[in-house]
């Protein structure tokens, strides 16, 4: 039997008076590597931050690995890349080390320390996500692309068993992208990691995710990427050449 | 004066002592508020401050048993107003800044006018600091460091992306009004000791200095408290040999630190950008 990992009933989230979340329903089970796709303004990256418990819905609930995301404690199980990582402060004076250690802390009591055995988890990460020529320099001396490599090590330190990454190949060359989604595909399939994933390349992670999730405020289709590719519906929605070259890249 | 003076006033060592704790007290929360851009709430406060002593004088009690809550209080309102009128700090801390001094001036002008205690509430004299001020300022500076100690991870991750912090299990907005409370008692219970602009200028410039050069977040703490006691050490000094204003000296220290290590950093960078080349 499969184990339910998310499960969103009837979710609504309002801005004021704009819906930007209407009526979504679904689950998704251990194993799951879930492609969440969807136009600019759609209210993808508003779903996870509401899965979790970072925003409130109006209407509906969720429960997370069994328990609404108030009553969650459990969040070392959890590994988060938020999308707004271009956003913090520049000249924070954190170094690479230091921002993925943070990462623990979800493991820790009160109070939270970073013990030195912690470490050799920091170490591996490094080793994992190839950075160790950068490791002891400032978070805001990066790429944009080396931060997000810093960012998903901190996401992935704890060994989650979910996975949530808010576009997280926004900041990659092509040849990094299909690598660190064949890296995810790996995880997915090797230690049954469940992941989210938000991106706008559909017809990419298609080739990697065992499900699409395409939203546009609503659920539009939530299905393998066999089913998108031969659904009528989706025929009608996109359009069939859009469709087509949409699924192309995955024939 | 002749600086061999300088061993034989008791005044001077309490202005060292208090000033030392007060300095390393000011730097370690100003790290925290110059990162989440909250580099301004000494001043904010402070006019609040000033509000609050003209009442505390008005109801003749104790300035400090009016200030302390009223401050808080005020903290507070800062922290909710950027939550949840979305607004950024500098414009939140600019409100309650004009409602804290406008209150101020109508209250001392109810009292019939402003008096000397007033100023001396706002502008204190690190040469004047007593002995149970001194007493103050060293457990002042124990408990927020020891705060400042057991919830380090919380507020480092906090500061740095508070998403991450929630989703880390972290109760960010407790952690928020902890370091906006520990901020609000340090500026009520110091600026009677030193005054508004050593205080102010001890939460922002050691900090800054900090910035330009350090290599990780403990370096830069570490940085800006050796910055900061530094900088009172060599005022107090300074002020004493050539008779000037100690708290004006202290500021002005700061600023000369502040400025070696921006120059620094300054040829630091073109020497790496050249050898790039």
């Amino acid at each position: 039997m499969s184990v339910e990992i998310i499960s969103v009933n009837s979710l609504s989230l309002r801005y004021n008076s704009l819906e930007v979340l209407s009526n979504l329903s679904f689950t998704i089970t251990a194993g799951d590597f879930i492609g969440l796709v969807g136009p600019n303004g759609s209210g993808k990256t508003t779903l996870i931050k509401t899965i979790l418990g970072l925003l409130t819905p109006v209407e509906g609930s969720i429960s997370l690995f069994g328990l609404s995301p108030q009553d969650f404690k459990e969040w070392h199980r959890i590994g988060y890349l938020p999308q707004k990582f271009t956003f913090f402060n520049p000249f924070f004076p954190a170094t690479v080390r230091e921002v993925i250690a943070s990462g623990l802390l979800s493991m820790k009591g009160f109070p939270k320390r970073i013990k030195k055995s912690d470490g050799l988890a920091v170490e591996r990460l490094i080793h994992l996500m190839e950075i160790e020529e950068i490791k002891d320099k400032l978070i805001g001396e990066l790429s944009g692309g080396q931060q997000q490599r810093v960012l998903v090590a901190r996401a992935l330190i704890n060994e989650p068993d979910l996975l949530i990454l808010d576009e997280p190949s926004a900041a990659l060359d092509p040849e990094v992208r299909e690598k660190f989604f064949h890296f995810l595909q790996k995880l997915n399939q090797d230690k049954r990691t469940t992941i989210m994933l938000i991106t706008h390349d559909i017809g990419g992670i298609g080739q990697y995710a065992s499900k699409l999730l395409y939203l546009d405020r609503k659920i539009i289709f939530y299905g393998s990427f066999e089913e998108f590719c031969t659904s009528q519906d989706m025929g009608s929605y996109f359009g069939e050449f859009s469709q087509h070259l949409i699924c192309h890249r995955h024939v | 004066m002749e600086f061999a003076d300088f061993f034989r006033y008791e005044f001077i060592y309490r202005a060292l002592v208090a000033g030392s704790f007060i300095a390393l007290l000011c730097s370690t929360l100003g790290v925290f508020l110059v990162l989440r851009r909250l580099s301004l709430i000494g001043d904010g406060l402070a006019h609040v401050a000033f509000g609050s002593v003209a009442l505390g004088l008005l109801l003749k009690q104790h300035p400090i048993y009016i200030s302390l809550p009223i401050v808080m209080l005020s903290s507070l309102g800062i922290l909710r107003l950027m939550e949840r009128a979305r607004l950024h700090g500098d414009a939140a801390i600019g409100i309650v800044s004009s409602v804290g001094i406008a209150g101020g001036i109508l209250l001392a002008s109810i009292a019939g006018g402003l008096n000397v205690d007033l100023f001396s509430y706002l502008f204190g004299n690190i040469l004047a600091v007593s002995r149970e001020e001194t007493y103050l300022s060293i457990a002042l500076s124990l408990i927020v460091l020891s705060f400042i100690f057991f919830f380090y991870n919380d507020l480092f991750s906090t500061t740095f992306d508070e998403e991450f912090a929630k989703t880390s299990g972290i109760k960010t907005k407790r952690i928020n009004s902890l370091c906006i409370l520990l901020t609000a008692v340090t500026i009520v219970l110091t600026i009677k000791v030193v005054g508004i602009m050593l205080t102010s200028s001890l939460l922002i410039l050691p900090a800054v200095t900090a910035l330009q050069f350090a290599r990780g977040f403990k370096n830069t703490m570490v940085i800006a408290s050796t910055v900061a006691i530094l900088s009172v050490i060599s005022g107090v000094i300074t002020s004493f040999i050539i008779n000037l204003p100690t708290g004006a000296t202290i500021v002005i220290m700061n600023f000369l630190l502040f400025l070696t290590a921006f120059a620094y950093k300054t040829v630091v960078t073109k020497h790496a950008v050249t050898s790039d080349r």
